[in-house]
């Protein structure tokens, strides 16, 4: 703690300085100050808000921060100091309930995260410490250490690369999880190979402070040889490694730490996660407002009606209710607040209390059901869903956007070679598969190829893989594929773990050619081997790659073979091939490329040309001298392989599938039909990701898509704004104005004539409307594109940094209606995302934990988000709607017949109920069956849910906490507490009320008022509980139980530490007389036929449809029944991308 | 920890206790209606037939009015003071006969006056007895700083009228007799309230050292003096008065009618008796005296019978209503199918 502290304030010291020097080993020729080396903060990263000895004062401190609870701290002040009629315990105790139960639940919440921060913290990691390994704990690391980082691993903290395993001076390291890039990227050493053990090195780093761009890092290393003069070399991002990377494909690297723990560039970017707060809490705090309202305007009304009714008797001061000589002596205007005062807190158990610990509490325990839900359960990973934060329970019923990552989220980030067709001809490599469709020519295993197409069409395609790509071969593995040679089995698995690419689908596609005997054996010298199906090798002299771009969307290589025959290969989008090819060769394909489009897979076309020497040359003249321009670069580039990529032959297509998540399809489709809008937001190329919502049928065939990207926009800069401009009016027309007004507003509709539009946008797109050249427009476009959206099905975002995740998030949650958006990713390039959106949902995948760890919510898997949303968001959100609604009721009847009292108790405060039960009856008498209730009912069961996923737009847009449901129970509750109070003020009208001519006091009328009381607002909840498990019965009867023992027993003793015995046996007296029966249960039954009443007439198709279909559920659903046609056009599609996946 | 194995596949984590579902149906609430519309016109009927059948009598005697025959007492501070009230019963009271004492617009229920009470006094601690509670401010303790005892304004108000009552036999004075016990709740009496104890020594000697009640002209000790048990604390004139009233408008039972006239009281000309203490006039209240037959559902109360009958009757149209909805609507919901 102290350590910190220090380092805090030595961190904090140290920022005035520009730089920071560290020393690695023990530089020589430095005097005392080296003795001194600068301090550091250490590498222990800290996620918690507490420890164990602030907890105590931060806690209470925020704990008292919420109005709430410092509403109910200034009330029992103002108890405490002030005279007032309840004693400081009615209102004290509930407070200290609340705040002790809140303070557990957050302490243990804190402890999680203690525990999770302890996990990293203590990672084992090797630092080289003069020369010995020495195993540490993570926390342990300090700026200068030299760390040991071996293959596959996370850099514990951001070290600059000194020495590495392979022998170019490199290391390859994936960023999944910081920005999402699953490529590998190259770092360097600093240059020099240290001759000697690096653990002797001594050196000294100069580099900036701190700071959370990436991307950047600037700094110079003083190198201290013996006998030597210092070199000095510059260090810049590439040199550095950074804290959450993992390394890759190099066996192991050593590097000097230079930033630790909260100090590293990934802690810097991931500090701040705010509070998120659920829409359920605004609408508590509106009502919460009313009823405050209502407090001091009862408040008000009471202290002016007591001074007038002391004025119109001449004086307050009776004979017989003589005051004391205190009393006499405080001036008016005190007397007048004193009373105003009193009067609060006489009422204020209107303000519920207990409500929030009971919200709390139903959020906290609630979660546990998320966790508990086996449906959740991934055996792969052995885990089930986590919740990190219980306060959005309710939230995840209110989703109206998904927000959801592509990569690793909708799709398994695992590509496969599905089939190829070669000059017309089908070849679909998975035996098995009994395809519907006409076009299926073929089942034949691969023996029978060779009848479809010539074979030297078919192995020119086939080289055509093997040749056009970049991919490269993992060495570590070689030895295993010389083994493996012999054995073709044996090859194939091997392989699967040898090639890296910067694309996945490439490597698919190389591993594809191996299935059909094309084994691509890596390039050596510029030289391409290729093994063919006779096991020769064949060499190509690489003379050119092409390089893929998302505006040519094509890549080409030209080799030289051995014969010196020069060839260019050439794969691309179809939609690019087709016009740089022969027509008739275009029909024989074509076919089979729309077919596997609409599939979902990712298609590409497969061409050649051959070159002569002589246009060869002039080709290579033109690269040359493009590829060495100083200007335009690009430009040129393209233009070149414009030219070149021209009058090739198609040979072929291929078919790889990015295997969707299980059920992706399933689950889109519940989704949608729940109401929800899915945006799909990906740094993926657009073709990629569009065919993955095609997949996903976020996109149907009968989806108008309407396309606002780089390629849409022109390619001209200049006059894009224009452009988009134009194609926002369009688009803007078409979508919206043009859209027939359906009752259904937001909802997608689902009569076939509305076209449905799909939106296709790209991130430089996307800029150029938040961040036109005017203002004007900026807002303009901004809401132009807003409608745009809304109206469409699905909206895809491709080429998206990051940072422009949130920003669409942010713009969706911040627009007209506020909708509920929901971010779902896997990645840590989602975090942003995920942070910015109401809800955050983490998937337990493969590209690290960061997105899991900054999430509200994590599953193993996309499809379990149907249940997650469906039915337990469906569920937690009537649960705590329903329960937010019945406190304010129940504090309602419960405040207003004390109110009442004051008319006809001289405005004096009395109390109508006795201390006891003003405390009890938030706490034990009322508390428990709401909270089985919020935590049990199940309104729907929940296999209803997940079947009608339309039953959750029931609730959408908050539905049962808006003011209608608020003003129905507010009058119910002012109903019920009129009858209370005048049916028994009636019945007093005359108290003699036994049969042996007693009479009743007070304490008996405010007794019959609260058992009244109780009993119905316990039975109100019983006649709203549709899920009557035993724990609700042993609940709501035991409370009632409870209740009536509770009186019995406090008026049956006499208390001998209590000032007055108010309450003795007028339980007992009052149960002897048979008035007091039939009153209460009259006012009872009298209490609750309304709400039967309204019970019954608000059943909106009759009960009788629930007796003739047992599934009533599912024949109420208007949506369902009304478009037969689609759910079974959707269901062979769901069935089949079962078989896909 | 556990999230790393499978969770467990029990009913309550699974949420799939069992459970009953009820659904409001009209099926089940239209036969609700009318079992609860005929049962409380049954009650209600019962309820109105009991009060009726219940006997009150009232006379006023607040002498407000010159030709009231309490107007001297009531406009002269005397104690003491004694007037008649002459009434007649026309129809003859059967049953026994509780006769009550009535104020209104008497606040006993003001939050000040009723919190001016020490229960641990009235419960015979001697330790208050002497040091009573601050709660009875401004009777705590009286100018000589002398403990009052009982202490508080409620005990200091305790009303003092008291009544004799006379049957007019043929001009000839019947005293009827009044019966003064339990007329206070059975457990005041015993437990609630007691009178302090010492051994060896009269009430008189216990209560030494504390001052009656301002208000008071006789000290608690000797409240009753016909009979010595009915003293002290536990007098239970006393004990009524303690429980408070609810409202401002209340009646507390004074004496049941006992001797010859316990099970009848013959029509004729009565006279009231009344030692006139009681000062309502400022106030402005009233005091009355109230003669009634109690029953099962204890003194006349038209209320309960008139509310069960209304309720029950609405509850029986409400079903109607229902019915013929229902009906109707099923059969277009017939025609539909």
């Amino acid at each position: 703690m102290l350590r910190r502290c220090l380092s805090r304030w030595c961190g904090s010291d140290e920022k005035r300085v520009d730089n920071r020097t560290i020393y690695i080993g023990h530089p020589p020729g430095l005097g005392t100050e080296a003795l001194l080396p600068p301090k550091f903060c250490d590498n222990r990263i800290i996620s918690s808000k507490y420890t164990i000895w602030n907890f105590l004062p931060k806690n209470l401190f925020e704990q008292f921060r919420r109005i709430a609870n410092f509403y109910f701290l200034i009330i029992f002040l103002v108890q405490v100091i002030v005279d007032t009629p309840t004693s400081p315990v009615t209102s004290g105790l509930p407070l200290f309930f609340v705040i002790t139960v809140t303070a557990i639940k957050q302490g243990y919440e804190d402890w999680l995260r203690h525990k999770a921060d302890n996990e990293v913290n203590k990672y084992p990691v090797t630092v080289l410490e003069n020369g010995k390994r020495n195993r540490k704990e993570s926390k342990n690391i300090k700026v200068g250490d030299i760390v040991e980082v071996t293959e596959d691993e996370t850099f514990p903290c951001d070290l600059i690369l000194l020495q590495s395993s392979r022998d170019d001076c490199t290391c390859f390291v994936t960023t999944a999880s910081l920005d999402g890039e699953s490529n590998h990227k190259t770092h360097f050493t600093v240059c020099d190979r240290w001759e000697k053990e690096i653990s002797f090195l001594s050196a000294t780093i100069e580099c900036e402070q701190p700071q959370p761009d990436l991307y950047k890092f600037v700094g110079r290393i003083h190198i201290y040889k013996e006998g030597q003069d210092s070199t000095v070399r510059s260090l810049g991002p590439e040199n550095l490694l950074l804290k959450g990377a993992t390394l890759k494909n190099t066996k192991k690297i050593c590097g000097a730490a230079v930033y630790t723990g909260m100090e590293t560039k990934m802690a810097l970017n991931y500090q701040g996660k705010s509070q998120k707060r659920s829409a359920v809490e605004k609408s508590i705090n509106a009502f919460l407002i009313v009823y405050l309202c209502l407090l001091l305007s009862k408040a008000l009304v009471c202290t002016t009606l007591k001074y007038i009714w002391q004025n119109k008797y001449g004086d307050d001061e009776l004979w017989y209710n003589q005051k004391t000589q205190k009393e006499k002596k405080t001036y008016m205007f005190l007397r007048i607040f004193t009373d105003f005062l009193s009067f609060m807190v006489l009422f204020n158990f209107i303000i519920p209390v207990s409500m929030y610990v009971t919200v709390e509490m139903q959020k906290f325990l609630g979660s546990f059901f998320i966790t508990w839900d086996r449906d959740f359960f991934d055996p792969e990973i052995q885990e089930g869903a986590l919740v990190n934060t219980s306060d959005l329970n309710e939230e995840l019923g209110q989703v109206e956007y998904i927000f959801t990552d592509k990569t690793g989220t909708l799709t398994q980030n695992n590509m496969e070679f599905i089939e190829c067709c070669i000059d017309g001809f089908r070849y679909n490599y998975r035996e098995s598969s009994t395809e519907l469709d006409g076009f299926c020519t073929t089942d034949e295993p691969i023996s029978k190829l060779h009848e479809k197409a010539g074979r030297e069409k078919e192995e020119l395609f086939l080289r055509a893989l093997c040749l056009c790509h970049t991919v490269q071969i993992k060495e570590a593995s070689e030895s295993s594929q010389v083994d493996g040679v012999d054995g073709l089995t044996d090859v194939t698995s091997d392989d699967q773990c040898s090639y890296i690419a910067s694309s996945p689908d490439e490597v698919a596609l190389v591993k594809g050619a191996t299935k059909y005997g094309f084994r691509f054996l890596g390039l050596e010298n510029n030289c391409m081997k290729v093994e063919n199906r006779s096991r020769d090798v064949e060499k190509y002299e690489l003379l050119h790659v092409l390089n893929f771009d998302p505006v040519r969307r094509r890549m080409s290589v030209i080799v030289k073979t051995k014969t010196g025959e020069i060839l260019l290969f050439c794969k691309g989008a179809d939609s690019s091939m087709f016009p740089r090819v022969q027509e008739e060769e275009v029909e024989r394909i074509r076919m089979h490329v729309e077919r596997n489009a609409l599939e979902g897979y990712r298609t590409l076309c497969v061409a050649y040309k051959s070159l002569t020497p002589e246009e060869f040359e002039v080709v290579n003249g033109f690269l040359q001298e493009a590829k060495l321009a100083l200007q335009d670069r690009e430009e040129k580039l393209a233009k070149v392989y414009n030219d070149v990529e021209t009058g090739m032959h198609l040979i072929g297509a291929t078919a790889v599938e990015d295997s969707l998540q299980e059920e992706a399809a399933e689950t889109m489709e519940s989704l949608h039909r729940a109401g929800m809008k899915v945006w799909v937001l990906t740094g993926d190329k657009m073709e990629t990701a569009k065919s993955t919502c095609y997949a996903c049928r976020l996109f149907q065939k009968s989806t108008e898509l309407l396309e606002l990207t780089v390629r849409s926009l022109g390619e001209d800069s200049g006059k894009r704004e224009e452009k988009l401009h134009e194609l926002l009016l369009d688009y803007h027309k078409k979508a919206v104005q043009d859209r027939p007004k359906s009752k259904g507003g937001i909802y997608r509709s689902w009569s076939s004539s509305i076209p449905e539009f799909g939106l296709i946008i790209d991130g430089a797109t996307l800029s150029l409307i938040l961040n036109a050249t005017l203002d004007t427009n900026a807002n303009r476009y901004k809401s132009l594109f807003l409608q745009i959206c809304q109206n469409c099905m699905a909206v895809l975002c491709c080429r998206m940094a990051p940072l422009q995740k949130a920003q669409i998030v942010k713009m969706v949650k911040n627009s007209k209606g506020g909708p509920i958006t929901l971010s779902i990713g896997d990645g840590a390039n989602d975090v942003s995302m995920i942070l910015e959106a109401h809800v955050g949902i983490g998937i337990k995948g493969k590209e690290g934990r960061q997105a899991v760890r900054n999430s509200d919510y994590a599953i193993p898997k996309l499809k379990h988000l149907k249940k997650l949303l469906l039915a337990h968001g469906h569920l937690y959100y009537v649960r705590i709607a329903h329960l937010v609604q019945y406190f304010f009721y129940k504090n309602l009847c419960f405040i207003l017949p004390q109110f009442l009292y004051q008319f006809f108790c001289g405005f004096s405060q009395q109390p109508l109920y006795d201390a006891a039960y003003l405390t009890m009856y938030n706490i034990c008498f009322t508390s428990m069956p709401i909270l089985a209730y919020s935590l049990l009912e199940q309104h729907i069961c929940i296999d209803s849910l997940l079947e009608n996923a339309s039953l959750y737009r029931r609730i959408t847009k908050n539905a049962m906490l808006r003011w209608g449901p608020f003003l129905f129970w507010t009058l119910l509750g002012l109903f019920q507490g009129l009858v209370f109070f005048f049916g028994t003020y009636q019945l007093f009208q005359n108290p003699a009320l036994e049969d042996n001519g007693q009479v009743f006091g007070n304490w008996t009328f405010g007794t019959i008022v609260f058992t009244v009381l109780v009993f119905t607002v316990t039975l109100k909840l019983a006649l709203d509980t549709r899920h009557w498990t035993w724990i609700n019965h042993f609940v709501i009867w035991g409370s009632l139980a409870f209740y009536v023992f509770f009186s019995f027993f406090w008026g049956g003793i006499i208390w001998p530490s209590l000032k007055q015995q108010r309450l003795y046996f007028v339980f007992a007296n009052m149960l002897s007389s048979v008035s007091a029966w039939l009153i209460i249960i009259l006012l009872i039954v009298v209490s609750l036929l309304p709400d039967i009443v309204i019970g019954v007439i608000r059943q909106p198709q009759g009960p009788d449809r629930h007796h003739k279909n047992p599934a009533h559920l599912r024949g109420r659903d208007p949506q369902s029944s009304r478009s037969p046609d689609r759910p079974l056009l959707l269901r062979t599609f769901s069935d089949e991308s079962n078989t896909v996946v | 920890m556990k999230k790393d194995n499978k969770p467990d596949n029990t009913a309550f984590t699974q949420q799939r206790l069992p459970a009953w579902q009820p659904v409001l149906s009209v099926g089940i609430v239209l036969p609700l209606f009318f079992i609860i519309g005929l049962a409380f016109i049954g009650i209600g009927i019962g309820l109105l037939i009991t009060s009726n059948n219940i006997q009150e009598f009232e006379e006023e005697y607040t002498g407000i009015g010159d030709n009231s025959n309490c107007y001297i007492c009531a406009n002269n501070a005397t104690a003491n003071c004694k007037c008649t009230l002459n009434f007649t019963i026309a129809q003859p009271i059967q049953g026994s006969v509780f006769m009550y004492y009535g104020l209104t617009n008497y606040y006993q229920n003001h939050q000040k006056y009723l919190s001016s009470r020490d229960d641990q006094q009235l419960a015979g601690e001697t330790y208050y007895l002497k040091n009573p509670s601050q709660s009875c401010k401004p009777y705590q303790m009286d100018i000589n700083n002398n403990p009052i005892a009982p202490c508080g304004s409620i005990a200091n108000s305790f009303f003092n009228d008291a009544f004799a009552l006379y049957y007019n036999n043929q001009g000839f004075l019947d005293e009827v007799k009044l019966d003064g016990s339990a007329i206070a709740w059975w457990t005041d009496h015993n437990v609630k309230f007691s009178n302090p104890s010492q051994t060896g020594s009269n009430l008189s000697q216990i209560f030494e050292g504390t001052v009656k009640p301002i208000n008071w002209s006789k000290p608690v000790y000797n409240l009753d003096v016909n009979n010595p048990d009915n003293n002290g604390f536990i007098n239970e004139d006393f004990l009524v008065w303690m429980r408070t009233a609810a409202l401002p408008d209340f009646r507390k039972l004074y004496r049941r009618i006992s001797g010859n006239y316990s099970s009848f009281m013959p029509s004729g000309n009565y006279t009231l008796e009344i030692t006139y203490n009681y000062p309502v006039k400022d106030l402005p209240g009233k005091k009355k005296v109230i003669f009634s037959t109690v029953s099962w559902m204890g003194g006349k109360n038209q209320f309960l019978g008139i509310a069960y009958l209304v309720f029950g009757s609405l509850c029986f149209v409400m079903g109607f209503i229902l019915l013929i909805v229902y009906a109707k609507y099923q059969n277009v919901e017939d025609n539909d199918d």
